[in-house]
């Protein structure tokens, strides 16, 4: 018998944040929005009865959901990561085998609890909410893929009380007949359809299908899945995140940008972020590679969207050093007479800071050069991001993202703080 | 499940803030090392004082007056604990008919009052109607006297 994995998964984790810190948004339909206000990315419960899709174009629903009496947030990424923080403290109060999957689910490793694990999951859950506010649904099983099965069941099954165990056999064949294949985690819509061809047509047929002659007909990651639906747990804990293969920061526009300055300036915002991200995680970049994009979904108007990158001749995590590197490639790419969505900047080739090595035409980032660059992220971390900045990066900053109802950073601003009678 | 957004900061990582005020500092004179460089303590830290449950500790800030006659005051901040379980005479955090609102706890028998610091206002019963939860009990505040 292997150890029981549970997943922790916070119940419609942005809508659940906005609610704490506004209690005129307790028991109503909440919607949240999209970088730049595109399209709804999270919904309370209320919103989602009320027929509001996951996904649904902000300016196609505007008018019917505001008569709806919903509530609208744009993203506060600020405040989710803060309390996304907060939750998964209080999770590793519980266990030392933690993995934080995402912002707002992580698999834990509960052996040694096996004879109790409903108390310890329902104490678990109490003791989240408590101490940050937000509702959390617990899914149990021998393996992560019938944990999210299990924590599916919990979420949709409002009699199961936010918990449901799957370690015996009959309670997982009974949990896997009420979902559809494309409901199980790794499973996507094409795969489902070229299953079903072959006969296997619901989760549990999949469970008793020969796992090599899924291997032969799908590959090794299928193979591994059926295994872990008999209970074979074939992935473990990550419990140390593995490190960062590259970096990507790129924003749509809040409005079609044409002036190569305006680029400039969003393009060395997002290249000052990403030196930062470098810094923070003690890697150097040996390559840049910038893209722009005009809008898609406008095929009226003349499409280019273009990327090109360059090497550098010493890994780096200068924010001097990608601006001009960036700015470099996107003089190069830059055409007048489009309309501009989006940019972006890829940093894909990363080693570890300590391991960049000079060259002929250039040294590693010297100590003189690192402490002015760690003083600036010091700054920002305690006075707010953006506190000291390339000038590059603009001042007015006309093509920021549009969050017109972004909630206050209630958690990391003192200038923010819900104010109380 | 919403895909993990770049602004984030790395998980997990903790919630609170070092910040040190040093009680004992002095330049090393050449020659002389000091006296006191074996019995060097950790500087105080004011984090330690004001949060003991980070994860489940927020600031507020007061607004309204209620509550004075226990000197809490209009523009302090209020550091509420979120771990902590609300007893009889508790300053707590409440929400109350879509507000928040710093009140002492009243409990007798099946009764609950939310009850201010200050003659001016009344004692408000809560009752099965009122839309009520105890949000944090208050475990600091913090004025400012000189910027």
């Amino acid at each position: 018998m292997s150890a029981p994995i549970a997943l922790v998964d916070c119940n419609n984790f942005y809508a659940s944040c906005e609610r704490v810190f506004d209690p005129r948004l307790r028991g109503k339909p909440i919607v949240v929005l999209s970088n730049n206000d595109g399209c709804v990315i999270a919904r309370s419960n209320e919103a989602k009865a009320l027929g509001i899709a996951m996904g649904e174009p902000w300016h196609l629903c505007k008018e019917r959901i505001k008569t709806q009496g919903v509530m609208v947030r744009s993203s506060n990424y600020t405040l989710y990561g803060d309390m996304s923080a907060r939750v998964m403290e209080v999770l590793s109060h519980f266990t030392p085998l933690l993995e934080v999957y995402s912002i707002d689910e992580a698999f834990l490793g509960l052996a040694g609890f096996e004879n109790r694990l409903e108390d310890y999951a329902q104490s678990l859950r109490a003791k989240v909410q408590q101490w940050t506010g937000i509702p959390v649904s617990v899914g149990i099983g021998p393996t992560k893929t019938l944990a999210k099965v299990a924590n599916r069941t919990a979420k949709k099954t409002p009699a199961y009380n936010g918990l449901c165990i799957l370690i015996e056999k009959e309670a997982q064949t009974k949990a896997l007949s009420a979902i559809e294949l494309e409901d199980i985690w790794g499973i996507a819509r094409r795969t489902a359809e070229k299953l079903k061809a072959i006969g296997i047509k619901t989760p549990l047929d999949l469970r008793q299908a020969d796992p090599k002659a899924i291997r032969r007909n799908f590959g090794v990651v299928l193979e591994r899945l059926v295994l872990e639906l008999c209970g074979l747990p074939c992935h473990g804990l990550e419990l140390s995140p593995a490190p960062k293969q590259s970096i990507c920061v790129s924003r749509s526009f809040g409005r079609p940008v044409t002036r190569l300055e305006e680029l400039s300036e969003a393009l060395s915002a997002y290249s000052e972020r990403a030196a930062e991200k470098l810094r923070r995680n003690g890697l150097a970049a040996g390559y840049v590679t910038v893209f722009l994009q005009t809008n898609r979904f406008r095929p009226d108007q003349p499409q280019y969207s273009p990327s090109a990158g360059l090497a550098l001749p010493v890994a780096t995590a200068d924010t001097a050093t990608l601006l001009r590197s960036g700015n470099e490639i996107l003089r190069a790419l830059y055409k007048p007479g489009f309309r501009y969505k989006k940019a972006g900047i890829i940093l894909p080739d990363l080693i570890p800071q300590t391991e960049t090595q000079g060259a002929l035409w250039g040294s590693p980032d010297t100590p003189e050069r690192q402490s002015l660059l760690g003083a600036i992220d010091t700054i920002n971390r305690r006075h707010g991001r953006q506190t000291v900045r390339f000038a590059a990066s603009g001042v007015q900053r006309g093509w920021q993202m549009r969050c017109d109802q972004k909630s206050r950073n209630y958690t990391t601003a003192w200038s923010e703080l819900v104010s109380v009678t | 499940m919403p895909p993990l957004p770049e602004t984030t900061a790395p998980l997990p990582c903790e919630a609170r803030i070092h910040h040190r005020i040093p009680v004992y500092q002095c330049p090393v004179p050449a020659g002389f090392p000091s006296p006191a460089e074996d019995y060097l303590d950790r500087p105080l830290d004011f984090n330690e004082l004001l949060i003991a449950h980070p994860a489940a500790t927020f600031a507020v800030r007061v607004s309204g007056e209620s509550m004075i006659g226990l000197g809490i005051f209009p523009g302090d901040i209020a550091v509420i604990d979120r771990a902590l379980t609300a007893q009889n005479g508790s300053v707590i955090l409440a929400v109350l008919e879509g507000a928040f609102t710093i009140k002492i706890l009243r409990r007798k028998g099946d009764r609950v009052w939310l009850e201010a610091a200050n003659p001016a206002f009344k004692p408000v019963e809560i009752n099965e109607a009122s839309q009520f939860e105890i949000w944090g009990v208050v475990r600091h505040t913090i004025r400012m006297l000189a910027a």
